[in-house]
């Protein structure tokens, strides 16, 4: 019988991740054992104290760079930039999600998501004033299953990690207070497609160990670098692991999902997923190419260079005929995988910074975006149609320029974060030698820049009507997010040199 | 060498200039005009001194070049520097801009932004034009061009006249469509260049030399041209031009037309021409034939017209015909005719726009033809000065325009004679709907709604005599700006690697720098 060692494990490199698990422990507590009343309140204090926390040590371990847990987990730069982006992206979320004073309902939560829509039950929990708190506990869950995503060094914790992470979004889509069957819809669909995608996943690890007789990403290099036969079975695996990870970020065609998620999650939720899943995704689809995979780096170029131009040119095409701003932003993060796309091709150490710069800049617009959505309501809630937006940027000009940086961010425009980013995707990709991907970039942004600019007229050009929405007065919350994601916008569009230094001083993935 | 950053304090004067207009006390108007009045004068100062100490016959490209990192992973950074051609157009803003500012002393009290606002914003203006014929850094420049619509946007939409705001869209909507394309080319030049040298750069004299494969050229070239055709403006990317100009403030259109449209032509000349030698000379044909057409299209139109500020900006859009055919008949002496002409074009749009708005000032706003006759009766100062900017507009000897249209059609017959030919008549054209503005406002029998209109105060001639004087001395004495410029001339000929063609057909010797003493 074989002795089983328990593997070493690094406590103080993994430190981030596990203050984030104990905090999701604590809160799962609070759901089951404290009152009502005070549950709200613990809840957000949890959930701060955990994501500054888990930054703060995260800081103080900048220097570490270690696999650990058995070669189960990889502590390198990218993935402490990675995790770092993530604490970041989710606590800005977690803002929006504390939010109250938008909705004249209360949050943006169904109190009782077990309820069905439309019943006596649910006018009960909405008259008694009921709040939901769940919310917290799945979202803690979801940040504990990104973070431990990007850092997975083997196949199986990568399963795991994206379970954890898929799980409680899911749940957390279908949870809107109002237009329930909406979001309702959205979540089952986000559910039946995404297990889907998650068998895929798993099956394409069963393909690659049937190769590489391992798990571990490393092992399934050094199995592929000392090959000498057919590689059919990895790659069709290798591929197959593919589809679990670009349907997570939405990439065509694996992006049906992605609009009516987007539209019928409560905005809170968008903003958190749209800019943190990207994040996990896309991180933890470089380590699993660069590390594993860089001995098949032919076949999955070619795949990943068809995804790209189709999620580029799709995206960008359909985005241009919404009316609804949800849809089209949801679009538009179709368009914008294809570019990161484009960065994950190159495969080379600037594309990786470039990546993770574009992963940081994008994920601070989408919050920043959603979150002035949450703030342009009317009598039946947030008002999303395009068409409620006319003149909104003469009723509140605030608002409106807001609004008008991040829609130029996202279209690229220079002295802007957009730009910045784009433009290292592509300086990458050239460098690379992808010249013609690059081109089909190109020609997709300026596409994409007039649905982008779109918004901007229909806010200043057009005359408010008596549709336009109005402009809610938020708390605090939501102005904390608002004001920090634009100041990154215009911070990082002009003076982008220290983040392009700090990420290319974090390296590359190491195996 | 001197080594004081000049064009940075040139730059940066307005803006902090802007920065105290916009904080100055509310109600005390007065006191805003006149701090953006002192500012305007102290930068028009600064730019006299640094053109004193511009070497004509220097070996540097750029002089009183200055560079700073701003962004090294891309190779960007904020440099500055001028040649003859950036020189003097930095002086042409500088001089219009106290001109515009005391021209249009009135110009926004009943409209429905603050009154400081507006000159703030023109001197916000002042500061991006500086930068954009400053800049030597692509990149820099692609940030100055889209920065300029900001303040423009805000001038004409919140300044200008009853359909102010469909002008300001119109001119706004076209102008980002063209810098998109113009950014699309920027970061193609870039890749080009990093696949050339291996480091990608922005840097304008890095840029110049390097031998870009003929296809890509034409390509980004044609990126570069569509944004500088939908500035200058040419046929058939004009529409915005007669909206804006019918729309906003006269002191806003001096600077649009004057200063503003002449970075499309000046783009041209610097960009197109000089990294895209070989796309150059290949589209060549297309734009002179553009030209061509916008030359006589805006003159007909022109003709048609019965508010002055429309008529003035399809005559504009002749004019930037004239200036664009110089540029691409690729003899030195239509490229410095050019630059002449953009020189000249911005005096004579500065005095007919000013005075159009001392003209509207007296009518309750209204600048149609049929408002006025007779004027000259009453108010002859006012006319006069009219007369010797429409005099300019179309070109009569002695008059500084008459250097520039002469030289650009000269240039056009060395190189294509029928061309040549065929612009001339463009002239006539010319003749005819300025003197035809001209006759029907101000001669004739007195319009009666006309009667007792007063003539120019002491602030209004004032504004408008260093115009009228630039006019007349530079029409007689062209010297002080052709040795600035056609060194700069000659070093883009050479760059574009073009000579002139031989004569052959007896011309009098060109009237360029071998007539010209030292400054």
């Amino acid at each position: 019988m074989n002795t089983f060692t328990a593997p070493e494990i690094d406590y103080v490199a993994i430190a981030p991740i596990l203050i984030v698990a104990i905090a999701a422990l604590l809160s799962v507590l609070t759901e089951t054992f404290l009152p009502r009343s005070v549950r709200r309140t613990v809840q957000i204090i949890l959930t701060f104290i955990s994501l500054i926390g888990a930054f703060v040590v995260l800081v103080i371990n900048r220097d570490i760079r270690t696999i650990t847990g058995g070669g189960a987990v990889a502590i390198d730069g990218p993935a402490l930039v990675l995790m770092g982006a993530i604490l970041v992206l989710s606590l800005l979320s977690a803002f929006l999600i504390a939010e109250r004073s938008l909705d004249s309902l209360g949050d943006s939560f169904a109190p009782s998501a077990a309820a069905l829509p439309g019943s006596v039950d649910e006018r009960e929990y909405s008259a008694r004033g009921y709040f939901q708190t769940e919310i917290w506990t799945l979202f803690l869950f979801a940040v504990l299953g990104m973070l431990a995503f990007v850092v997975s060094n083997d196949l199986l914790i990568m399963f795991v990690a994206l379970e954890v992470m898929s799980l409680p979004l899911y749940l957390m889509v279908g949870m809107a207070r109002r237009r329930r069957l909406l979001s309702q819809e959205a979540a089952l669909k986000y559910f039946v497609l995404g297990a889907f995608s998650s068998a895929f996943f798993i099956f394409g690890a069963g393909l690659v160990y049937g190769f590489a007789g391992s798990i571990s990403l490393p092992e399934i290099h050094d199995a592929l670098a000392s090959t000498t036969g057919e590689t059919l079975l990895i790659v069709i695996g290798m591929a197959m692991l593919l589809v679990g990870l670009l349907f997570k970020v939405g990439a065509v065609p694996f992006h049906q999902w992605t609009p009516d998620v987007y539209q019928g999650a409560p905005t809170p939720i968008t903003a958190f997923m749209g800019a943190t899943v990207k994040v996990a995704a896309f991180g933890a689809m470089m380590r699993l190419l660069y590390v594993a995979f860089s001995g098949i780096q032919w076949d999955w170029e070619i795949i990943l260079w068809v995804v790209s131009i189709l999620s580029m040119i799709v995206g960008s095409l359909i985005a241009l005929t919404q009316s609804d701003i949800k849809r089209m932003l949801a679009y538009s993060a179709i368009a914008q995988s294809g570019f990161i796309l484009v960065g994950v091709v190159a495969a080379s150490p600037s594309g990786i910074s470039a990546v993770i710069f574009y992963l940081i800049a994008y994920g601070l617009v989408t919050v920043g975006t959603l979150a002035v959505i949450s703030m342009v309501r009317d009598s039946t809630g947030e008002a999303t149609h395009l068409s409620k937006w006319a003149g909104l940027g003469k009723k509140s000009p605030m608002l409106g320029a807001v609004m008008a940086i991040f829609m130029l961010s996202l279209a690229g425009i220079p002295l802007t974060s957009g730009f910045v980013i784009k433009f290292s995707v592509f300086a990458a990709g050239i460098a690379e030698g992808d010249t013609w991907l690059v081109i089909m970039a190109v020609v997709a942004s300026i596409i994409a820049a007039f649905f982008y600019v779109r918004v901007i007229v229909v806010m200043f050009f057009s005359p408010p009507n008596e549709n336009t929405a109005s402009v809610a007065v938020p708390s605090i919350f939501t102005t904390i997010t608002v004001a920090a994601t634009v100041t990154a916008t215009m911070v990082l569009g002009i003076i982008p040199q220290p983040m392009i230094d700090l990420l290319t001083n974090a390296g590359i993935f190491i195996r | 060498m001197n080594t004081y950053p000049w064009l940075t304090t040139i730059a940066l004067l307005p803006l902090v200039g802007s920065v105290i207009v916009a904080l100055s006390p509310k109600h005390n108007e007065k006191l805003a005009k006149s701090v953006a009045l002192v500012f305007s004068v102290v930068t028009l100062g600064a730019v006299i001194s640094m053109a004193l100490n511009f070497e004509a016959n220097s070996q540097e490209v750029f002089q009183f070049a200055e560079s700073y990192t701003w962004i090294p992973a891309f190779g960007i950074n904020f440099s500055l520097g001028v040649d003859g051609i950036a020189l003097v157009l930095i002086a042409l803003a500088a001089t219009l801009v106290p001109v515009v500012i005391l021209g249009g002393w009135n110009e926004a009290l009943d409209s429905q932004g603050s009154v400081k606002g507006y000159f703030a914003l023109i001197l916000v203006l002042e500061s991006l034009m500086i930068g954009v014929f400053a800049a030597t850094d692509v990149f820099l420049f692609y940030v100055f061009f889209e920065a300029m619509l900001i303040p423009v946007y805000f001038m004409i939409g919140r300044y200008g006249g009853p359909q102010r705001s469909y002008a300001a869209v119109k001119f706004l909507i076209y102008s980002l469509v063209g810098g998109l394309f113009m950014l699309a080319a920027v970061i193609g030049l870039y890749v080009v260049s990093a696949q050339i040298t291996g480091t990608g750069t922005f840097d304008f004299t890095a840029l110049v030399g390097l031998d870009i494969d003929p296809d890509i050229q034409k390509l980004l070239f044609l990126g570069f041209f569509f944004a500088f055709a939908i500035k200058a403006p040419l046929w058939p990317f004009h529409t915005w031009l007669p909206d804006a100009a019918g729309q906003a403030q006269p002191g806003t259109s001096v600077l649009l037309i004057g200063v503003l449209d002449k970075v499309g032509t000046f783009g041209m000349i610097r960009y197109c021409l000089e990294i895209f030698p070989a796309a150059s000379t290949f589209y060549a044909p297309v734009v002179i034939a553009i030209a061509l057409i916008g030359i006589f299209y805006g003159g007909f139109v022109a003709l048609k017209q019965t508010d002055m500020r429309r008529l003035f900006a399809y005559s504009s859009m002749s004019h930037f015909g004239f200036i664009a055919l110089g540029i691409f008949v690729f003899t030195s002496v239509g490229q410095s005719g050019s630059v002449i002409y953009m020189v000249a074009h911005g005096l004579s749009t500065a005095g007919l726009f000013i005075a159009a708005g001392y003209l509207m000032s007296r009518r309750g706003g209204s600048a149609q033809l049929s408002s006025f006759g007779g004027v000259n009766k009453v108010a002859p100062v006012l006319a006069g000065f009219f007369l010797i900017a429409a005099l300019s507009s179309l070109a009569l000897p002695g008059m500084i325009s008459f250097i520039g249209e002469f030289m650009v059609l000269l240039g056009a017959f060395q190189q294509y004679m029928w061309v040549g030919a065929i612009a001339t008549l463009g002239i006539v054209l010319t003749a005819a709907y300025v003197l035809r503005v001209y006759q029907k406002s101000m001669t004739g029998p007195l319009n009666p709604e006309c009667e007792g209109m007063k003539d120019l105060n002491g602030r209004e001639i004032t504004a408008l005599v260093p115009i009228a004087a630039l006019i007349l001395v530079l029409g007689v004495f062209p010297a002080p700006l052709l040795n600035v410029i056609n060194p700069a001339v000659d070093r883009l000929m050479t760059t574009v690697g073009v000579t002139d063609p031989e004569v052959t057909y007896p011309i009098l010797s060109v009237p360029a720098s071998s007539e010209g003493g030292s400054e």
